[in-house]
């Protein structure tokens, strides 16, 4: 019978070797599947029990942290609610939502749980997550709430040498420490810097005057004829107030923001070149920010007809006016930012992030932010070339009110005409760094909605004065 | 190294066990125990060490491995009791000592265990009277639709089927050491395959009756996977017939499958099998969540686990994340809590133990013997096999416990009585003849 049960015991033993095969398939195999599975309320409940770490700013005010809650749980409190809540969201653990920073920092928040570390982590009471400092300015931030003085709109600030976002406010903003319920119809977690879908109107010169000059096809002394109006894809395009400047250099027409030549010249630079000059940007693609997947938009022009945005060179699209900001250009504040800060740093785009370092319970900083470039969009000189163009705007064209007095700023204003035919709807916009010889911010203010209002006078004075907080600061 | 001293060696991984377990919960929560905790531990050595001077005076020549396992399992499973509710495993010290006193009482009374052998039919008689047990009005118990356990005044919950599994393994060894020849004369061959004629499948056709009477009566099918399976093991040492394991376990697929479809308890739980994430299931009444949740208590432990005490086992301010953790799901919270190679060293322990059952069965000396330690290890083993493939979604789940480890006082008692006659095989086996 020996046999018999030699051969019963390999029976067992494949038995048990199919319980082994099943516990492997469960714990290691299907295991994330599992642990995201909707059904799955233990990822949440194992959450309630972290002491998540707190979320600071570039000078060490706590924007986010964590509070004892009854059962041995904790619970989030955001100190400066609606100030900061756009960059540092929520997170609800008990309904497995989050957003902003919360999320998309979570795993620095929550501390990473390493094999080694969960077989020690018995010996340890219940884990406690890392601080993420931020690079975000709070006297900058407040003082854009201030000089929004409550229209809806956006304020986003970079340091143009790095990326650091050093302000990121849009009106509405919400209080996150009570977020409104996802979905709802008073969603207001939308943030217009990251989401919005902006008319970049003649702001968006900059990246025409840059293909232009970059590619070698004009200088900032070519004059092109100003005349107005003039034909662009079929239908005429006029300048304000119709009027015909006549033969003028490309300078004096970014000075003066005169659209028929920006057109002309998007059209003579040509659609593979301003799109290529646009991608280098970051246009076409979802802006590159440490920063929830689902709260980052893509800057790019939209078929009216369609309602979808054109594949980038398409031929559908109408380059011209793309060149003066509109023709269905669609941009979010902070790629206009990133417009600024590329001009700044000697033509050299640097990867705009909200987190500056995170550092663990003992004080140890456990993970550092290099600055990263994005991408080469132009040569130096033709970076100091376009400065020198967006100085002149500020000195003596359309954005001097924005003038620090003994610090020079290079701007350009932009005022889309919005809402209904024969309305005076404006969405006015200012784009522009300081100082414009050793550039410290770039930044861009965007305004939903005015009355007639231009960039010059409603979004140029609040950018003056965040630039002012933020250059104060530096010194 | 003579065999009790390497039994008494065996014992020093228990007491390691033991102590840095019950000392690692007594750290965790030193706030809320007094240290009157961390003498359990010392009392539960103190037993073994009892245990083992008894089966050093009374059974010299039995395998030595077997004890020191068992009290590896046992302490292990008080720990992981202690560490879901403290009082429970306060119960379960108690069942461990009256477990004891029958293994104790076992080996004194049976050291000739073939008088067994004599009281065979009131053995089997008794056995099919416990299993029908929980079904008789007022004293069963139903506990998810299946019946397992009756209501014994002043004990609590007491699953009789502990008790007939081994009764059914003694009586078959009986019956097959008679018969076991006549059964493999007079075959036929058919189609290249050997055919018993048509009478010797009688006894088959008794064990596959009992599996679906327990199907039937307990609405359970791990239980009557556990009983058929170990039936059919002696079955087939007894004969060597691979013909009866072949028929018997296709007649039990057809019983299984027609019983699953058509009584709604059972076919519940193959749904829920089949179906754990489906959200109608899920959130139906007695439906997939322990089982989904089974799965997604393992998943959280990974390959190193969450850490001993740290797995959730409730809803904070709610219900129970894993319904029943220190009973059915146990499996589930040592791999929450010690990961992948926690389960895989615990399922280790079990098959050697289950390796020296076996090893008892080979060294022994008449037949009788020999299928009497298969059967009780066979059905030891598919024990540990239903309740963790029902947990690891291998089987439906069903609610036989996991021995020595699970809460629960029939479980500890019969799972001993069963060592002590294994240990009594072993014992004889091995005398120097």
């Amino acid at each position: 019978m020996s046999a018999q049960i030699a051969r019963l015991f390999g029976v067992v033993v494949v038995l048990f070797a199919l319980l082994l095969v099943f516990t492997t398939r469960w714990t290691v195999i299907d295991a994330s599947s599992l642990n995201n599975n909707p059904l799955n309320a233990r990822t949440l409940i194992d959450e309630l029990h972290i002491k998540r770490g707190r979320i600071l700013a570039a000078d060490g005010t706590v924007l986010a942290k964590s509070v004892p809650a009854p059962d041995d749980t904790w619970t989030r409190t955001y100190p400066l609610g609606r100030l900061f809540a756009q960059p540092v969201g929520y997170s609800i653990a008990a309904k497995g939502e989050a957003a902003g920073l919360e999320e998309s920092a979570g795993s620095d928040l929550r501390g990473v749980q390493t094999g080694l570390s969960s077989i020690f982590g018995q010996l340890s009471p219940r884990p406690v997550g890392d601080d993420v400092y931020t690079t975000l300015d709070v006297k900058a931030q407040r003082e854009a709430k201030q000089a929004l003085a409550g229209q809806d709109g956006s304020v986003v600030a970079l340091d143009p040498s790095t990326g650091a976002v050093k302000v990121m406010y849009a009106n509405p903003s919400y209080d996150n420490n009570n977020p409104p319920t996802k979905g709802s119809a008073t969603d207001s977690t939308f943030n217009r810097v990251t989401q919005g879908s902006y008319a970049p109107g003649s702001t968006f010169k900059i990246v025409t005057a840059t293909a232009a000059i970059d590619s070698g096809k004009y200088t900032p002394t070519s004059v092109i004829n100003g005349k107005s109006p003039i034909t662009v894809s079929g239908v005429p395009l006029a300048n304000d107030g119709d009027k015909s400047w006549g033969p003028q250099t490309l300078t004096t027409a970014m000075t003066y923001s005169i659209n028929t030549i920006f057109a002309q010249v998007a059209e003579h630079v040509g659609r593979p070149t301003m799109t290529d000059y646009m991608k280098r940007f970051g246009f076409y693609s979802k802006l590159p920010l440490d920063y929830p997947s689902n709260e980052l938009n893509v800057s790019q022009p939209w078929d009216s007809t369609t309602g979808k945005p054109f594949p980038p060179g398409s031929p559908d699209e109408d380059i011209g006016r793309i060149g003066i900001g509109e023709g269905g250009l669609l941009v979010t504040p902070l790629q206009m930012a990133m417009v600024a800060s590329a001009v700044a740093d000697g033509g050299k785009l640097m990867t705009p992030h909200l987190t500056d370092r995170v550092v663990n319970t003992d004080g140890v900083t456990v993970r550092t932010v290099n600055p990263t470039v994005y991408s080469q969009v132009m040569k130096p000189s033709t970076a100091s070339e376009v400065t020198q163009m967006m100085e002149k705007v500020v000195e003596e064209g359309t954005g001097t009110a924005v003038q620090l007095g003994g610090i020079s700023v290079a701007g350009k204003t932009g005022t889309a005409q919005i809402g209904p035919n024969g309305s005076n709807l404006t969405q006015p916009a200012f784009v522009a760094f300081a100082p414009a010889d050793h550039p410290k911010v770039a930044i861009a203010v965007m305004v939903d909605q005015s009355n007639g209002g231009f960039g010059g006078s409603v979004a140029a004075p609040i950018a003056k004065d965040v630039l002012q907080v933020l250059l104060a600061d530096g010194q | 190294m003579r065999a009790r001293n390497r039994e008494l060696m065996g014992l020093i991984p228990a007491s390691l066990l033991v102590t840095a377990g019950f000392a690692g919960v007594f750290i965790q929560r030193s706030n809320a125990l007094s240290n009157v905790s961390l003498t359990y531990g010392a009392i539960f050595l103190g037993l073994c060490v009892g245990a083992h001077i008894f089966i050093r005076i009374t059974l010299p020549h039995a395998d030595p491995y077997m004890f020191p396992l068992v009290a590896v399992l046992a302490s292990f499973g008080l720990v992981m009791i202690y560490r879901i509710d403290s009082t429970q495993a306060r119960d379960q010290a108690q069942w461990f000592v009256i477990g004891l006193i029958l293994f104790v009482a076992t080996i004194v009374v049976f050291r000739d265990y073939r008088k067994l052998e004599r009281y065979r039919y009131t053995i089997v008689f008794l056995s099919l009277g416990l299993l029908i047990l929980p079904r008789i009005p007022h004293i069963g118990e139903q506990a998810n639709g299946a019946y397992l356990a009756i209501h014994v005044p002043g004990l609590g919950a007491f699953q009789p089927a502990e008790f007939a599994k081994i009764g059914l393994v003694i009586f078959l060894a009986s019956y097959l050491r008679d018969t076991r020849q006549i059964l493999v004369t007079g075959t036929r061959r058919f189609l290249g395959i050997t055919i018993p004629p048509i009478k010797h499948f009688g006894p088959m056709l008794v064990i596959w009756g009992i599996a679906m009477l327990i199907m039937i009566v307990l609405r359970d099918i791990g239980s009557s996977l556990m009983f058929y399976g170990g039936l059919l093991a002696v079955l087939y040492v007894a004969t060597g017939r691979i013909s009866f394991v072949v028929i018997g376990l296709f007649a039990f697929a057809l019983g299984a499958w027609y019983l699953g479809t058509h009584i709604s308890h059972v076919h519940a739980r193959v749904e829920d099998w089949l179906h754990p994430f489906d959200p109608r299931l899920y959130h139906a009444p007695l439906g997939s969540y322990q089982s989904a949740n089974a799965i997604f208590a393992q998943s959280a432990g990974g390959l190193f686990g969450q850490g001993f005490g740290q797995a959730a086992l409730t809803i904070p301010g709610g219900g129970p994340l894993l319904p029943a953790p220190q009973t059915d799901m146990i499996y589930a919270v040592i791999t929450a809590e010690l990961g992948l190679f926690g389960s895989a060293a615990l399922l280790l322990t079990y098959l050697l133990f289950v390796a020296r059952g076996f090893k008892a069965a080979v060294l022994a000396r008449d037949s009788f013997s020999t299928l009497l330690a298969v059967g009780l290890s066979a059905m030891f083993a598919l024990q540990v096999f239903v309740i963790v493939g029902g947990v690891t979604r291998v089987i439906p789940l069903t609610g036989v416990t996991l021995p020595f480890v699970s809460y629960g006082g029939s479980s500890v008692v019969a799972n001993l009585v069963l060592v002590a006659l294994l240990l009594l095989v072993s014992d004889r086996a091995r005398r120097p003849a």
